[in-house]
């Protein structure tokens, strides 16, 4: 492979509100049975990616237990591997990431000495399958010096929480825009560029000693005429992960079967670390309609266009509707639960009842004693 | 200098072939079992919850599919440095080449494997068994009794008792004599073919006896030893144990698992059951779907009815589709308006369109009474069926059928189409 891969997995989103309390945007649980920085990492392996550092620093505690064996993603080779790094005190200096820019910068060993000559930087909070080498040649073929994977929105998406860009007829990025106050553009930034190696160090090095921190005010948008930075445009599904009501619909985006095919059915697939759950169990009386169990689930009640996560357990006559319950929830007999997210772990009392909106999904958090079965 | 104190070794050669077109092209162990498990899983893990790292698996018997499942035994944390699981098939020597003839020679052509180890006891198993079990305490108890030889035994109901090796021990538990299928059982211990030996006597045994012909333990070399007054102790186990020989038996512990708390619970944080997965995206249920007291593996797609039934990984089940007391491997797809009652279908099979499979009344097998003597309808792996056909009950088949192979789109109960060496 001619590159070697970087996962930014260090940031915090006050708009996914208490679902960050304990764990890192990237280690998010998607889909059933995986975690958002799942589908990144996948992506590099199948790309055959051998080297792949994810930087990480909020909450990190969460990601480190996720990616605590490479294998499932088929690294740890001796040709290459997965490497996390967290903010670390050196002679020089004792700061956090200070920014996208600063952490590539604090781990510039990592670039130098690796001998490929370019490299894929990725978001650990994106939802996508993409072949990186498809993109890579096409970086070559333009001639580009940055190349930035690009998504066009449908016009009722809100896009102000994204970078904008404008591109010319060559594809070459002629306007890129931070969280445009107002824009009449529709394309936005995946947070997925390739730059070779020796620029990326070069800009790196220029940026720090000016005090720039972000990858995308300080290089993206300040070289955006000096460099030649070129759009690829992503024609498949793409979601990233940035607030609740993201989170929530790219969950229940999975109960689409076109959705699943292409990420389940649909060669290469998408790895995780597996858990050896049984097979979830339905018991006499179970309606389960329109929804996504995964393994070790064990099912008394009713379930409707919900999603539920890794060893939930959903005792008699409870009605869950239009939520997403993660992993290793008990929850107890004649519960109603609508339009929630319940936080992993949770024992939620029998009779209880959580109700909230498509306009305001409640976010559950209950830490009651568990009496093990 | 590698030095164990116990390995085991798991006999998983065997062709179970009253398992019938299951057993066509894989060996028993590797059968699927509770939905994405094979059989070999439990005594596999078993050993690793046992603490016991290095395990020789010997293999004869269509051995691609196990040799693919165990690989380098990564599921069960057998991939060791020092240990881990070997599968040991037979093989040529200068001497010529031999099979595996029966249990103890397969053993004792792996001695060399064995000293490797220098193990101080030896753990023998049978890759065909439901069960879970702390062969360390068996371990304990062995050396307690200051044994050769301990054999775990499990009480049977006396009127099964005629089914199955019983030993017959005195007060201490030591083992006074044995009855091989006796018409007068005089006790109930049954013999669960788990033995543990204290290796240097085993070894010994095993030279003495090597050119007895298909030299087996049961038969050979735990008569010499006892002969020669070697203590030989019964451990008594009374957990869950089942032997899946038979097609019905087989159903039937499946059918268990799907009770609400099962005799054997495969949801207890302890002791857990490893297997081999390539799956790991969740299951979908659709709107239109219903399903009840079942079990659903990884990745299935249902869209019609599953009742009392247990469904492997990557299963689809499209809309109209009704499966009541089924067992389901992996990747089968069951196509729109299909009817199955009491039927096992193997790995990879496609099923048509608004097929009836498990039809009219049992009727007795033209094809194989030994095997087929219950109503189900067994499809082998890889199989397919064509759109509207009927199945009857007490029915086998195995490979690409098409709808030539049924006359007036019907298989009577009791009959079997086997389509020999087709490969698709």
């Amino acid at each position: 492979m001619r590159a070697i891969g970087i996962i930014l997995a260090g940031g915090n989103n006050k708009r996914m509100r208490e679902l960050s309390r304990k764990r890192a945007i990237s280690a998010m649980p998607v889909a059933g049975s995986f975690r958002s920085i799942d589908f990144s990492l996948s992506n590099m392996s199948n790309s055959h990616v051998q080297r792949v550092a994810v930087l990480t620093q909020y909450n990190s505690r969460s990601l480190n237990q996720h990616l605590s064996s490479s294998k499932w993603w088929d690294f740890g080779r001796k040709q290459g591997g997965l490497y996390v790094y967290t903010p670390t005190i050196t002679a020089e200096h004792s700061d956090w990431f200070r920014g996208t820019a600063d952490a590539l910068y604090q781990n510039l060993v990592f670039l130098k000495e690796s001998h490929e000559p370019y490299v894929i930087i990725a978001a650990g909070d994106g939802i996508y399958k993409l072949d990186y080498n498809k993109v890579l040649e096409y970086h070559i073929e333009k001639k580009a010096d940055i190349t930035v994977v690009v998504k066009s929105m449908d016009p009722e998406d809100d896009i102000s929480r994204f970078g904008c860009v404008k591109m010319n007829d060559d594809n070459r990025i002629v306007e890129f825009e931070e969280k445009p106050m107002a824009t009449d553009a529709n394309i936005i930034s995946c947070g997925i560029y390739i730059i070779r190696r020796r620029q990326l160090i070069e800009l790196l090095e220029k940026a720090n000693d000016e005090d720039r921190y972000d990858f995308v005010k300080d290089i993206l948008v300040r070289y955006k005429n000096v460099k030649r930075i070129y759009g690829y445009k992503m024609q498949t599904y793409w979601s990233n992960i940035a607030s609740v009501e993201s989170y929530y619909k790219t969950n229940m985006d999975f109960l689409s079967r076109d959705v699943r095919d292409f990420f389940f059915k649909q060669a290469p697939g998408i790895y995780t670390r597996l858990e050896d759950n049984p097979p979830a169990k339905y018991n006499p009386d179970c309606s389960v309609h329109n929804s996504i169990v995964a393994s070790g689930c064990i099912i008394n009640g009713t379930v409707e266009n919900s999603v539920l996560f890794r060893k939930v357990y959903v005792g008699n006559n409870c009605v869950i509707k239009d939520s997403i319950i993660l992993n290793d929830v008990y929850i107890g007999d004649n519960t109603v639960i609508e339009n929630c997210i319940v936080e992993s772990r949770d024992t939620i009392r029998a009779n209880t009842t959580y109700i909230g909106t498509k306009d305001d999904i409640k976010i559950v958090i209950e830490k009651n004693e568990r009496y093990s079965m | 200098m590698i030095k164990k104190e116990m390995i085991a070794m798991l006999l998983a050669g065997g062709q179970g072939s009253r398992l019938g077109v299951l057993t066509k092209n894989v060996a028993k162990p590797a059968v699927s079992f509770g939905g994405k498990y094979s059989i070999i899983d439990f005594p596999l893990s078993n050993c690793i919850n046992s603490g016991i790292d290095t395990v020789g698996v010997l293999t004869q018997y269509q051995p691609l599919r196990l040799n693919a499942h165990i690989g380098i035994g990564i599921p069960w944390d057998l991939d060791r440095n020092r240990g881990g699981v070997t599968v040991l098939q037979p093989y040529e020597s200068q001497s010529g080449s031999d099979w595996y003839s029966g249990t103890a020679n397969a053993i004792y052509q792996n001695i060399e494997y064995i000293d490797t180890y220098n193990p101080d006891y030896v753990l023998i198993l049978s890759g065909d068994h439901i069960y879970k079990m702390d062969y360390e305490v068996m371990l304990e108890y062995h050396k307690a009794m200051g044994a050769e030889l301990t054999i775990a035994s499990m009480p049977v109901p006396w009127e099964e008792a005629s089914r199955f090796g019983i030993t017959v021990t005195d007060d201490n538990s030591r083992i006074i004599d044995f009855q091989e299928k006796p018409k007068e059982p005089k006790s109930n211990l049954a013999s669960m073919g788990i033995y543990i030996f204290s290796w240097p006597i085993l070894r010994e045994a095993l030279i003495k006896n090597k050119d007895v012909p298909e030299c087996d333990f049961g038969k050979h070399i735990i008569p010499y030893l006892f002969n020669a007054k070697k203590p030989i102790y019964a451990y008594e186990f009374n957990g869950y144990w089942k032997d899946v020989g038979t097609l019905d038996s087989y159903w039937q512990s499946n059918m268990e698992l799907v009770s609400i708390i099962p005799e054997f619970n495969l949801y207890e944080e302890y002791w857990k059951i490893y297997t081999k997965t390539d799956i790991a995206a969740p299951q979908f249920i659709s709107g239109e779907s219903k399903i009840e007291r079942s079990l659903i593996s990884e990745g299935c797609e249902i869209h019609g009815e599953v009742h009392n039934s247990v469904l492997g990984e990557g299963v689809t089940v499209e809309a109209g589709a009704v499966i009541e007391d089924s067992i389901i491997m992996a990747n089968v797809t069951i196509n729109a308006g299909t009817r199955l009652n009491k039927a096992i279908i193997a790995e990879g099979t496609t099923i048509g369109k608004n097929c009836v499979i498990g039809y009219g009344d049992f009727a007795p097998s033209t094809y194989d009474a030994r095997v087929y003597n219950a109503e189900l309808a067994t499809i082998g792996e890889n199989s397919v069926i064509p759109d509207g056909v009927r199945i009857g009950r007490n029915t086998a088949i195995l490979g690409a059928t098409s709808r030539e192979d049924y006359p007036d789109g019907l298989l009577q109960s009791g009959g079997a189409i086997i389509k020999e060496g087709d490969r698709i």
